[in-house]
């Protein structure tokens, strides 16, 4: 396992990413509750570059206590990522498919040292 | 620290170049040699959105063309279009970006717009050529002034023949067929044929006209004349009484885009179409392909039971469906075995013509054709680019038969 350098640690704030091509592998590294994730730059569907999509909270639909449908909102706490060719849509926490959760995002291992954030990448 | 910063990739939004946005089409299609291949995109859409005005220009008519530069606010954008509030849907509300149109500069090119456009995307996806349609125009079919689809649909082809066309010779077009006057349609063919990079025909399916009335049988026999396939596009319709029902868009997209073509194959083949005319080839356009095996099964099942209703018929219905051409987009590729199935029962490595999309949102890019775990590699590049080129006449370089041969 080889590390490349992605950026300092400042440079990708909560709820920020950033999105690196090196050593031929494309990385999208996020932050979301404090932690660092790091997804292939590669969408399972059609290998679109996925971690350079949109970044949103997801959706839900809200029905009342006798099931009827309030409508569709945002869904409090949410953030995905969303393959900017096709629009396949990706929790951000755990690289699942927010609609089938066996369609996953290739995971990075991520490092943060003296102040850097490092991806692992084969090779 | 410090070190050197890695190359940097940024989001993905409306106006990102074509290049940059399928920057991994370019990759894929390197790691496959795609190069080696031939390929021909038998549905492209870098048409006349967003060049209204300029198609405004062709207009025929100097009291219709004036008037077009009323519309939106003195630029003739929109002009006279009947477009339904579907077409701005699909980007999934800015989830797909390019999906609203490509937005993206094209500085420094004194050519039309949709020729750079389409070398983007023909350069990055490894294509030798690409098969035009319309964008808004395929709900022209339902237009209440009739006579405007005539107008309208005269002003686009000439944009493209005039203006669009003689730039590119990797750039092919359907032209439009203004269906709802038999008339007018005979005169658009007579006009058209033989234009450069024009390859065919194409009735938009938008519409309820039933393609079996007599009065279309000059325009079939015309076609089947000259040798150009007529192509069906469907597109969707919110306002049919049934689709009126549906609240979603997904829903909508997944039925309409179907019922059209469907409602069109069907009378086609049960009033013997392919019987009267056995040289003209149809093709099915942009409703994927898991709807041919349904409507084979059923047609075939009621025809042994009520052939006294099709009497033109010498064979079963789903033969005749084998030997018409489809196009592959949105294909459904969830389920192997039924997609090898479908491709079984419409003879894909013969009769199945790859088609893109771009730049609509559910697009395909021509792995999506070459990874298919059951295909051997003749059907590959039969499906990719040689069943167009047996279609359309189009020439294949001699050095891809060399390369496929070894």
């Amino acid at each position: 396992m080889k590390e490349i350098f992605v950026a300092a640690e400042a440079d990708i704030p909560e709820g920020g990413r950033k999105v690196i091509a090196a050593e031929g592998v494309e990385v999208g590294v996020f932050r979301i509750d404090g932690t660092l994730k790091a997804w292939r730059n590669e969408c399972p569907h059609q290998g679109g570059p996925v971690c350079q999509g949109r970044v949103m909270k997801g959706v839900e639909e809200r029905l009342d206590d006798e099931r009827r449908s309030l409508g569709i909102h945002y869904k409090d706490g949410s953030l995905h990522v969303i393959c900017p060719w096709h629009g396949y849509e990706f929790d951000i926490r755990t690289g699942r498919h927010t609609g089938l959760d066996r369609i996953r995002l290739s995971s990075h291992p991520v490092s943060v040292r003296d102040g850097a954030i490092y991806v692992g990448i084969h090779g | 620290m410090p070190q050197p910063a890695p190359q940097e990739l940024p989001e993905i939004g409306p106006r990102t170049n074509s290049l940059d946005i399928l920057a991994h089409g370019r990759q894929q299609a390197i790691k496959r040699n795609l190069q080696n291949t031939f390929i021909v995109d038998v549905d492209s859409h870098i048409g006349e959105s967003g060049h209204w005005p300029e198609v405004m220009k062709f207009l025929e008519n100097d009291a219709t063309r004036e008037a077009a530069f009323t519309f939106g606010g003195g630029t003739g954008q929109g002009a006279f279009l009947n477009d339904m509030p579907g077409l701005q849907w699909q980007g999934v509300h800015g989830r797909i970006p390019h999906a609203a149109g490509l937005k993206e500069p094209v500085e420094g090119s004194d050519l039309p717009k949709p020729v750079v456009l389409s070398r983007r995307a023909m350069d990055a996806l490894s294509l030798d050529y690409q098969v035009f349609f319309p964008n808004g125009l395929l709900f022209l079919g339902m237009h209440p002034v009739k006579e405007m689809e005539v107008e309208l649909a005269t002003a686009y082809n000439r944009w493209l023949v005039e203006h669009v066309l003689p730039h590119e010779p990797r750039m092919q077009a359907m032209l439009y067929l203004p269906f709802n006057s038999p008339a007018a349609a005979e005169a658009t063919i007579k006009r058209f044929l033989g234009a450069r990079g024009v390859c065919g025909f194409l009735v938009t399916s938008t519409r309820y006209q039933p393609v079996h009335a007599n009065e279309y049988m000059r325009v079939y026999a015309m076609l089947e004349e000259a040798g150009v396939p007529i192509g069906f596009h469907a597109h969707h319709n919110w306002h049919n009484e049934y689709t009126k029902q549906l609240n979603r868009f997904i829903s909508m997209h997944a039925l309409s885009f179907v019922l059209s073509n469907l409602v069109h194959l069907t009378n086609w083949v049960i009033n013997g179409m392919p019987v009267r005319f056995p040289k003209l080839k149809t093709i099915w356009i942009e409703s994927g392909l898991a709807w041919v095996p349904f409507l084979m099964q059923r047609l075939d099942h009621e025809y042994l039971m009520r052939r006294s209703e099709a009497p033109l018929l010498k064979r079963l219905p789903s033969e005749y469906m084998r030997e018409m051409f489809y196009t592959s987009q949105p294909m459904e590729a969830q389920n192997m075995k039924l997609l090898e199935g479908t491709f079984e029962a419409i003879d894909a490595p013969n009769q199945l013509l790859y088609a893109s999309d771009w730049p609509h949102w559910d697009f395909d890019v021509p792995s999506a054709i070459w990874d298919l775990p059951f295909l051997n590699d003749q059907a590959r590049r039969n499906i990719l680019g040689l069943n167009a080129a047996r279609l359309f006449n189009l020439p294949v370089p001699a050095r891809y038969r060399q390369m496929a041969a070894e």
